[in-house]
């Protein structure tokens, strides 16, 4: 079990207080044991973990300075690693071994992390609770009988049940921030093009971006610095320089305008969320900040917006899954109907319906009325939150409207949907945005107190100032130390 | 083969062919166009290929920017219009040799759109043809057919594929339907493989791929407005078979209209053994390919002083050499083309008219005397001893009289084995030619002294006597004696 930080553990590899090797060691009994009831991973790398702590272990004695030296790392299952199975959580690719290894998971091994396993997944990372997942259940370490969240939710329970003491999430609509909000831990989603998507498996590619899972928001932050920057492999990665922002966090919010959206009003989620998001705010305020309220009038168009340009992006990025060349396939009489077999057998429902959407919202005479007035709608959003920001640096809401559900709870596409209300809007934007624990409710007919995230978004490239501002209220409020972590495992 | 039989050069002169090309050729690269595999013809299968290109999940097209320099510059050849901005579309269409099952290529914001392809036809006339657009793309794998003993799909147990060749830059060429024969085609093709050939953006090798073409044909009465259905015309895999092909759809689409049925739209493919074509698929089969914009890739967006730039460094564009040469020198066709193919011999044939005004006699000894030089020792004229200077002064002096058309061929051949300086040779061999009357007068003296019977002939009016005389005096001159001034001599003298 880990409870130690990043900053702390890569403090002690550094100093050679104690090695990765030994780290890592300690490490893999704990979560063998505990994933057995969590099911945060779909597969342990322990040879390439431990081969590499040797090697990071080797260049801290040689002197080298390793940012992220000895840290246990869990990586999401659509992330390509050389020699991992990698995924999706899709049985189209249950059993494929990724060659190449992304640039994101390369810089963070580079600096030392060590890759703990790969994380479930909804799949394709097309979902709010992992429920998506082809390829096993995964349980919210505060309440087993709850769902952790989605797409990212193997990554956000392995950080919550202290498997890894970071984990990487990919955030197309809000698949890090929501399940970061249900498993009580930190889920950042930066800028779109500040993380290389090279060796991301792509979902919806003007979407997606890469982000960290950390019990605290200097890990994340850490982290962050570490994977950030361009990269030419990647033709959306942004050029610009990356500031450090592990350096820049902050105590206190003196002259920080904090942003309340009018229609995001919290009245009608229950007394005990209102409360909570109540409370969060005045925290904000108490620290220094001024809230100043804002208006996205075009915020209520997100998920109809986002629900035909990701489905559209995602029925071309899953063409290639076509049994040719890797992955499942499933032979026909001919090249047709091998496709056809395959695509049937390997697909879930889900990612089936996305890919409906997708295609029919592209089709000839649909084209117009769908995906070039949904891009237009992107647009009006993004202008929305342009606007809001001239009088405001960061705005504030909730991350989910809920806190986790239990399984089988949202049948209904559509209500797993709205899920992703407060996130998708931001992901339309582009903007780095974070969830950071808030309080605990109990939810009808639960047994235990459950987490809930605080949303807090910047505008683009003002990760410093994001990480800054979530450090200062995270440390004056400490939420995620409230409730225990519930006995989860026998090691 | 019928429809040939059915139609008469009769029926076919009341219908007017209507034509416009669309052809794909690879860009001439060091890498792929959205990865860094080599851009090379060949090789093992799969051995130029790399998670990019193969589409492995999580991988990310990065564009080549030669490759989109190639292109901005094969548009200004043509003078077409260079946008600031385009960017990037989806196909979207499964088939086994296109890893993605979407190729990259671009849909209404291409790299160029517009311009003008100048062509000749060998009776001299010069035709054009404008451009719709030129796009960039990416090329596919190639797909071979195992199993059924003929290479074909149908009855094959297996397929292979060979992804060497997916990703290579593609740039797709969009003709108007501004073309009117099968001659035309022809040398619309060899325009655009002329220039692309000399901007170096391809080597434009049919028989490697790096030229495929496709024909939209269609037919209509001579003095018709409406254009008629048109088909698309592919697998042609020569200029030869560009010609042929569409001379055997016209004649197709005239026999279907003359014996009262309709052309359907529809895409053929050519079979270049049979000399005939099947119909592939008709347009209700068509694909709705689902264009959106590529979000992997970011829009291209150019500084005008980049084009402009570009443009300031291009070559000479061929049509217009071609132009000059036929327009302003009054060339052939045939001695145009001969000079504008090879561009070093045509550079080194302008360099030389620059010093003597005086193209007629420089493209004579250009395409004459030294391209036979030239295959005799296997060297290329611009690599030759003689320079275009040395040939400039030999021509000056050959048009000032200075020398005659029989000394200035032993000049050349000195020249070219030795180099130097015309003027020097002339001057040092004392080849000028002898003008002056009393010098002329000593040799015509001396030759009548010789030859009295002759003379008598000449005087009995035998014309024959004179031109041996004259030949007689040049010889007793070594060549140098102005024919002019001896032949005059001559008469002056009988």
């Amino acid at each position: 079990m880990i409870d130690s930080t990043a900053v702390s553990i890569a403090a002690a590899v550094s100093s050679r207080k104690t090695s990765a090797r030994e780290t890592i060691d300690a490490l893999y009994p704990y979560v063998e044991s505990s994933d057995k009831t969590v099911g945060s991973y779909l597969s342990l790398t322990h040879e390439i973990a431990r081969a590499h702590a040797d090697r990071v272990d080797a260049r801290v004695k040689a002197g080298e300075s390793l940012p992220l030296a000895g840290v246990p790392i869990a990586v999401k299952d659509n992330m390509c690693l050389t020699g991992t199975v990698t995924t999706c959580g899709s049985k189209i690719l249950e059993h494929w071994t990724s060659p190449y290894t992304g640039t994101a998971v390369a810089r963070l091994l580079d600096a030392g992390a060590i890759p703990v396993g790969k994380t479930n997944m909804d799949e394709f990372a097309m979902g709010s609770s992992c429920e998506n997942s082809a390829l096993g259940v995964t349980r919210n370490p505060y309440d087993l009988g709850r769902v952790p969240g989605g797409s990212s939710g193997g990554s956000a329970a392995a950080v919550a049940a202290r498997q890894a003491a970071l984990s990487l999430g990919s955030d197309t609509g809000g698949s890090i921030r929501e399940p970061a909000a249900f498993c009580n831990v930190v889920g950042f989603k930066p800028t779109y093009g500040r993380v290389s998507r090279y060796g991301l498996i792509a979902f919806a590619s003007s979407l997606d971006q890469i982000g960290p899972f950390a019990r605290t928001v200097e890990d994340a932050a850490l982290c962050y610095d570490v994977m950030g920057g361009f990269d030419p492999m990647d033709a959306t990665s942004v050029d610009r320089p990356l500031e450090s922002t592990a350096t820049h966090l902050r105590t206190d919010l003196r002259g920080v305008r904090v942003g309340i959206v009018k229609e995001f009003a919290t009245g009608e989620l229950g007394a005990q969320i209102d409360a909570v998001y109540k409370k969060a705010y005045a925290d904000l305020e108490a620290l220094g900040a001024t809230l100043v309220e804002v208006a996205l009038p075009t915020a209520e168009f997100g998920i109809a917006t986002y629900y035909l340009i990701a489905p559209a992006e995602c029925s071309a990025n899953l063409a290639r899954f076509d049994g040719v060349r890797y992955g499942l396939r499933v032979d026909g009489i001919n090249v047709q109907e091998m496709y056809e077999k395959t695509r049937a057998a390997g697909f879930g429902a889900e990612v089936k319906r996305r890919i409906l959407i997708g295609t029919y919202a592209l089709s000839s005479g649909y084209y117009d009325a769908y995906y070039v007035k949904a891009q237009k709608a992107r647009t009006l959003i993004a202008s929305d939150f342009a606007k809001a920001f001239e009088s405001c640096d960061v705005i504030a809401s909730p991350a989910a409207s809920t806190p986790a559900f239990a399984f089988n709870a949202k049948s209904d596409p559509y209500a797993m949907y709205l899920m992703d209300y407060y996130t998708i809007p931001g992901s339309l934007a582009g903007l780095p945005s974070l969830s950071v624990p808030c309080g605990w409710v109990t939810p009808e007919g639960g047994s235990r107190p459950m987490p809930m995230g605080l949303q807090l978004s910047t505008p683009l490239f003002a990760e410093r100032s994001l990480l800054g501002i979530a450090h200062a209220y995270e440390r004056a409020t400490l939420h995620a130390d409230v409730h225990a972590l519930p006995e989860i495992a026998s090691v | 083969m019928t429809a040939i039989a059915e139609v008469t050069p009769d029926v076919l002169a009341k219908y007017e062919l209507v034509i416009g090309i669309e052809c794909h050729v690879e860009l001439k690269t060091a890498s792929k166009m959205f990865c860094a595999c080599p851009n090379e013809f060949g090789g093992e299968p799969n051995t130029k290929v790399c998670p990019v290109c193969l589409a492995m999940p999580g991988a990310l097209p990065v564009p080549n920017k030669v490759a989109i320099q190639h292109m901005i510059r094969a548009g200004l050849a043509f003078e077409a219009e260079i946008p600031l901005f385009s960017k990037f579309d989806r196909k979207n269409y499964f088939y086994p040799d296109m890893p993605k099952n979407y190729q990259i290529t671009q849909f209404d914001m291409p790299l160029t759109q517009g311009g003008v392809v100048e062509f000749w036809l060998d009776d001299g006339t010069r035709g054009s043809c404008r451009l719709t657009r030129i796009h960039l793309e990416e090329d596919t794998g190639k797909s071979s057919h195992a199993g059924s003993g003929d290479g074909r799909i149908a009855g094959s147990s297996y397929s292979l594929i060979d992804f060497n060749r997916a990703g290579v830059p593609l740039m797709e060429c969009v003709g108007e339907p501004d073309l009117r024969s099968a001659d035309e085609a022809v040398a619309f093709l060899e325009s655009l493989k002329r220039t692309f050939v000399q901007l170096g953006v391809s080597d434009v090798k049919m028989e490697e791929g790096s030229l495929r073409c496709d024909a939209n044909v269609s037919v209509r009465l001579k003095g018709a407005t409406e254009y008629g259905t048109k088909a698309e015309i592919k697998n042609m895999n020569s200029f030869r078979s560009v010609h042929r092909a569409i001379e055997s759809e016209f004649a197709r689409q005239v026999g279907v209209i003359e014996r009262g049925g309709r052309v359907v739209q529809e895409t053929r493919g050519w079979d270049e053994t049979t000399g005939t074509s099947v119909s592939m698929r008709s347009k209700e089969q068509a694909h709705d390919y689902r264009y959106f914009p590529e979000p992997d890739l970011v829009p291209v967006e150019l500084e005008a002083a980049h084009i402009a730039a570009l443009k300031a460094a291009l070559p000479p564009s061929p049509a217009v050499r071609h132009r000059r040469y036929v327009e302003s020198y009054g060339f052939t066709v045939a001695q145009a083309t001969q000079l504008v193919d090879n561009v070093r011999l045509a550079e080194y044939f302008d360099r030389t008219v620059a010093l003597t005004n005086a193209p007629q006699a420089v493209m004579n000894f250009v395409l004459g005397d030294l391209s036979r030089l030239a295959n005799e020792t296997e060297t290329h004229v611009a690599d030759a001893k003689i320079t275009p200077d040395a040939l400039a002064e030999l021509i000056v002096m050959l048009e000032a009289k200075t020398i005659n058309s029989k000394i200035a061929k032993d000049v050349i051949v000195k020249l070219w084995n030795e180099g130097g300086s015309a003027k020097a040779i002339v001057e040092k061999d004392g080849l000028a030619q002898v003008s002056d009357p009393s010098a002329v007068a000593g040799f015509v003296d001396e030759v009548l002294a010789a030859n009295a019977k002759s003379v008598e002939d000449f005087k009995a009016g035998k014309e024959n006597a004179l031109k041996f005389l004259v030949g007689a005096v040049m010889k007793v001159s070594r060549g140098k004696a102005n024919p002019v001034l001896v032949e005059q001599a001559l008469r002056d003298r009988m």
